[in-house]
C-alpha cells in the first residue's frame, strides 16, 4: 500500500498559489460580464529549498535528538501500559524528523513554537529536560507543569515553547497571536505553529490564515500530515489532500516536504525562515510524515493494515536513514552503539525520576488558578 | 529474576479486559516492540507489545480468559542469561517492580484537603480627595478614557476588534483611539471572532496586553473556546508558568428590539469558570476604574458592558489615575429594611425601585456586585446581617444565574440572618422576543423588584 501519493513521493515542492491564474475573457462579451478584480502583483515566493548539507557533527546531533524522542516515547508507551501515565497520551514515534529538522533551524529564545497535544517530541527537540517532561506525564509535582497539565498541556516560556494545547486547531490562532507579538515588539522572532492534517480542517485555522496574511505576520504554519486524523484517512476527511495548497485562498505560499528525512526538513526550514524573516508574511509547510503508533494509547489502529505501518518502518524510517548516512560518513558502529546506550540511559533516568518523584502536594490543588489576589 | 508481564491498561478507563489471543508461546524469545498478545477492551481489540527483551518462560493466563484485571500478572519473561525453565516449577515470588496501576490507587485517599481560605486582599475603593472635580461622563466615554490612559501608560496595550479603528467602534466606544495611537495599536479585524480571540490570547501569552473587543458578547460564543480553554486555564495547566493577561470586552445583555440571538446575558456563563475574572460595571466611574484595573491585572478578564447604559451620564472623579479594586462590591445606597443585590443594568432598576420604596417607607440597601468573579460575598453577607432580607435583581435568565449563586451563598453562609427566603427578580425564562410588548414583559423592571421586596418584608 503506497503511503505517499505516487506523483510526489516525498518530494520537496514549492508552489506559489495562483501564480498564473487562468483568466480567460468571457466567451461572449456581455455588458453584464462580472468585473473581476485585478490580478495581484507578483506575490513573492520562497526559494526552492535544498536538502541541508550537514556536517558529521550536525547529523550526529540530529540523530541523537531523534533517537531521544523515539526512546522517550517508547518508554512513555510502556509506562502508560503499567498505569503510571493516565488519560490521553499521544506518541510522536515516526514523526521525529519533523520537529528535529524544523526546530534546529530556529533561534531559541527569539523564535516561538506552539503545537497541539502530540507535544513531547517538540519539547525534546527544543532541549527541554526529559526528566521534567516524563514527570509531567506521570503527574508528579516535579513535572514541568507541576503535574497539573499532563501530556497535552506542557509549556516552557523560557524556551518560548508555548504548549501543548488540547483543543484541535486552537494552537493556530494562538500561534498567530504569538507572531503578532513578534511583529508588534519588532523582536525579529518567527512563530512556528504546528498542527496536523486533522486540525487543518478546523475553521479557526483559516480565520488565522486570513489575518496572518492580511497583516503579514511572521509565522510558519506547519502541517504535520501523518495521513490520519485520529482514525480517518486523509482522503476520507479532506477535499483537498495536498495540504500545502490550503493557503491558496489567502495567497500564502505552500511548501511540501519529505518529513521522513531530517536533512530535507532542515533545508526546507531554512528557505521558509528566510522568506518569513524577510517580512513577506506567513508561509505554509506541509510535512509528509507517518505515525507508527495509534492516535493515542487507546487506539486499536483498525483503520490501517499492519503491513502499511511495517512498510514505512522498513523503507522510510527517519532514524534508520540518518544512521545509514552517518555510517556512510565514516562513523563507527561502536560509536553508534555508544550513542544508543547514552540515550537509553537518559531515558531510563527520566523514567526513574518520573516514577519515584512524589505526586503534587494536595495544597497545589488551589494554587495557580489566578495570578493575582483580589 | 523473571520479569512479570502485567495486564496493561490500554485506555484511560480500562479496568479489565479479555486476553483474546497469545501471539507467542512459552520458550519464544521476544524483543522490545514485539506483539505478544491481543487484548480486548470494552472498546476495541488492542495489541500488547513487549517492553523488555527475554524469553517467555511462563504463560499464566491462557488465551480466551475474560475479565482479567489490569495489573494482573499474565506471563513471565526470563531475562538474558536466566534459566527460562526455572519458572516452570516456581512461579515467581518476584518482587513487584512496578507500582500499582493508578486506577487502583487514588492518590490522595485519606488526605484531608483543606482549601486555602481564599486570601482576600483587604482593599476598598481609594478615597477620593475632597474637592476633587466630578466630571459628568457617559459610560461610553469613560470606557474609552480608560483604554486611552492605559495605552499611554503601557506600550504593550493594544485594542483589537471589529470596527474598532476606522469606523470608531460599532458603538463608538473606541472613538478617537485610532487617531491618537495609530493603526499599529488600534486594529480592525475581519469578522472572525474565533480567530481574533485566539490571536488576542496568543499575544497575551507572548507578553502583550491585548484588549479584545467583541461587537457584542453574543458573537463571543463563536470564540468561547479561546476564552475558556486557552485564556482561563493556561495559568493553572502550566503550573503558574504561562499567563494570559487579556481583556475581552464588549456589550452584554439585552439591547433593544434586536431579538433573541442578539440579547443575552453571559455573566453567569463566564462567572462559573475558575481562572477568569468577570467584571460587569454599572456607572461611568466604575466602568473606567475597573477597566483600567482589568487591563493591568495578570489574569484574563471578561469585561461585560451594556449597550443600553453606554449613553447614560454619571460623575467621574477627575483624577490622574482612577483605578478600582477588582472583586469588591459597592454599596450604591444604604438602607436598613432590605438588601437589593444587582449588577450591570440591573443596578439602575434596583435604584429606581429603592427610590419608589422609600416613598412607601421601605428603606432598601442597594449593592452593585461590580465583579461577578471573584464574587464579593463578604459585602453581601454583611448587608444581609443588617437587613435580614434579600432580593437579587438580574437582567438575565433565572436558571443557574448569578442570582441563584447569591441565594446559595445567603443560605449556606447567612442562614441565621435570613428572616425570609431570598427572592430572584430576573428576566422571564424565555428567549427574548422581538415584539415591543413582549420584550417589555420579558425583562426585569422596578415594579417586579418592588413586588419582591414587599414579599420578603411581608408587606405585599
Amino acid at each position: 500500500m503506497a503511503l505517499i501519493h505516487q506523483r510526489e513521493r516525498f518530494s520537496v515542492l514549492v508552489k506559489t498559489p495562483a501564480a498564473k491564474p487562468v483568466r480567460k475573457p468571457p466567451a461572449k462579451a456581455s455588458s453584464k460580464a462580472p468585473v473581476l478584480p485585478e490580478e495581484g502583483s507578483n506575490h513573492p515566493r520562497p526559494r526552492n529549498p535544498e536538502r541541508y548539507e550537514a556536517s558529521q557533527e550536525e547529523l550526529l546531533h540530529f540523530y541523537k535528538e531523534m533517537l531521544l524522542i523515539r526512546r522517550f516515547e517508547e518508554r512513555a508507551g510502556q509506562l502508560y501500559g503499567l498505569g503510571l501515565i493516565g488519560g490521553f497520551c499521544h506518541l510522536y514515534i515516526g514523526q521525529e524528523a519533523v520537529a528535529v529538522g524544523l526546530q534546529s533551524a530556529l533561534e531559541p529564545g527569539k523564535d516561538s513554537v506552539i503545537t497541539g497535544y502530540r507535544d513531547h517530541g517538540h519539547m525534546l527537540a527544543y532541549g527541554i529536560d526529559p526528566k521534567i517532561i516524563m514527570a509531567e506525564l506521570t503527574g508528579r509535582g516535579a513535572g514541568i507543569s507541576r503535574g497539573k497539565g499532563g501530556s497535552m498541556h506542557m509549556f516552557s516560556t523560557e524556551h518560548k515553547f508555548y504548549g501543548g494545547h488540547g483543543i484541535v486547531g486552537a494552537q493556530v490562532p494562538l500561534g498567530a497571536g504569538l507572531a503578532f507579538g513578534h511583529k508588534y515588539s519588532e523582536d525579529g522572532g518567527v512563530c512556528m505553529a504546528y498542527f496536523g492534517d486533522g486540525a487543518a480542517n478546523q475553521g479557526q485555522v483559516y480565520e488565522s490564515f486570513n489575518m496572518a496574511a492580511l497583516w503579514k505576520l511572521p509565522i510558519i504554519f506547519v502541517i504535520e500530515n501523518n495521513g490520519y486524523a485520529m482514525g480517518t484517512k486523509v482522503s476520507r476527511s479532506s477535499a483537498e489532500t495536498e495540504f500545502y495548497r490550503r493557503g491558496d485562498s489567502f495567497r500564502i505560499p505552500g511548501m511540501q516536504v519529505n518529513g521522513m528525512d531530517v536533512l530535507e526538513v532542515r533545508g526546507a526550514a531554512e528557505a521558509a525562515l528566510e522568506y518569513v524573516r524577510a517580512g513577506n508574511g506567513p508561509l505554509l509547510m506541509e510535512l509528509k510524515t507517518y505515525r507508527y503508533r495509534g492516535h493515542s494509547m487507546s487506539d486499536p489502529a483498525k483503520y490501517r493494515s499492519r503491513e502499511e505501518v511495517q512498510n514505512v518502518k522498513e523503507k522510510s524510517d527517519p532514524i534508520e536513514a540518518a544512521k545509514a548516512e552517518l555510517l556512510k560518513m565514516g562513523v563507527s558502529e561502536d560509536a553508534m552503539k555508544a550513542i544508543d546506550k547514552e540515550i537509553r540511559t537518559i531515558v531510563s533516568e527520566a523514567a526513574d525520576f518520573a516514577e519515584t518523584s512524589p505526586e503534587p502536594d494536595p495544597s497545589e490543588l488551589y494554587t495557580d488558578v489566578l495570578v493575582e489576589q483580589y | 529474576m523473571a520479569i512479570e508481564l502485567k495486564m496493561p491498561a490500554l485506555s484511560p478507563t480500562m479496568e479489565e479486559g479479555t486476553l483474546a489471543k497469545w501471539l507467542v508461546k512459552e520458550g519464544d524469545s521476544v524483543a522490545s516492540g514485539d506483539i505478544l498478545a491481543e487484548i480486548e477492551t470494552d472498546k476495541a481489540t488492542m495489541e500488547f507489545e513487549a517492553v523488555d527483551e527475554g524469553t517467555i518462560s511462563k504463560i499464566l493466563i491462557p488465551e480466551g480468559t475474560d475479565n482479567v484485571k489490569v495489573g494482573a500478572v499474565i506471563a513471565l519473561i526470563a531475562g538474558e542469561g536466566e534459566d527460562a525453565s526455572a519458572d516452570q516449577a516456581a512461579p515467581a515470588p518476584a518482587p513487584a517492580p512496578a507500582p500499582e496501576p493508578e486506577a487502583a490507587k487514588p492518590p490522595t485517599e485519606n488526605v484531608q484537603i483543606v482549601p486555602e481560605t481564599p486570601k482576600r486582599a483587604q482593599v476598598s475603593d481609594p478615597a477620593i480627595p475632597e474637592g476633587t472635580e466630578m466630571v459628568p461622563t457617559t459610560v461610553r466615554e469613560a470606557l474609552r478614557d480608560a483604554m486611552a490612559e492605559e495605552m499611554r501608560r503601557d506600550e504593550r496595550v493594544f485594542v483589537m476588534g471589529e470596527e474598532v479603528a476606522e469606523y470608531q467602534g460599532a458603538y463608538k466606544v473606541t472613538q478617537g483611539l485610532l487617531e491618537e495611537f495609530g493603526a499599529r495599536r488600534v486594529i480592525d479585524t475581519p469578522i472572525t471572532e474565533y480567530g481574533f480571540a485566539g490571536i488576542g490570547a496568543g499575544a497575551a501569552m507572548g507578553g502583550l496586553r491585548p484588549v479584545i473587543e467583541f461587537m457584542t458578547f453574543n458573537f463571543a460564543m463563536q470564540a468561547i473556546d479561546h476564552i475558556i480553554n486557552s485564556a482561563a486555564k493556561t495559568n493553572y495547566m502550566s503550573g503558574g508558568q504561562m499567563r494570559c493577561p487579556v481583556v475581552f470586552r464588549g456589550p452584554n445583555g439585552a439591547a433593544s428590539r434586536v431579538g433573541a440571538q442578539h440579547s443575552q446575558n453571559f455573566g453567569p456563563w463566564y462567572a462559573s469558570v475558575p481562572g477568569l475574572i468577570v467584571i460587569a460595571p454599572y456607572d461611568s466611574a466604575d466602568a473606567k476604574g475597573l477597566l483600567k484595573a482589568a487591563i493591568r491585572t495578570e489574569d484574563p478578564v471578561v469585561f461585560l458592558e451594556n449597550e443600553l447604559v453606554y449613553g447614560r451620564t454619571f460623575d467621574v472623579p477627575k483624577l490622574d489615575d482612577h483605578v478600582l479594586p477588582i472583586g469588591k462590591a459597592r454599596i450604591m445606597r444604604e438602607g436598613s429594611d432590605v438588601t437589593i443585590v444587582s449588577y450591570s443594568i440591573g443596578v439602575g432598576v434596583a435604584l429606581e425601585a429603592a427610590e419608589k420604596l422609600a416613598a412607601e417607607g421601605v428603606d432598601a440597601e442597594v449593592i452593585d456586585l461590580r465583579t461577578l468573579r471573584p464574587l464579593d460575598t463578604e459585602t453581601v453577607l454583611q448587608s444581609l446581617k443588617k437587613t435580614n432580607r434579600m432580593v437579587v435583581v438580574e437582567e438575565g435568565w433565572p436558571v443557574c444565574s448569578i442570582a441563584s449563586e447569591i441565594c446559595a451563598v445567603a443560605m449556606e453562609q447567612g442562614f441565621d440572618d435570613l428572616d425570609a427566603p431570598v427572592l430572584r427578580v430576573t428576566n422571564e425564562d424565555v428567549p427574548l422576543p422581538y415584539a415591543a410588548n413582549l420584550e417589555k414583559l420579558a425583562l426585569v423592571d422596578s415594579a417586579r423588584v418592588i413586588a419582591a421586596v414587599k414579599k420578603v418584608t411581608y408587606k405585599g
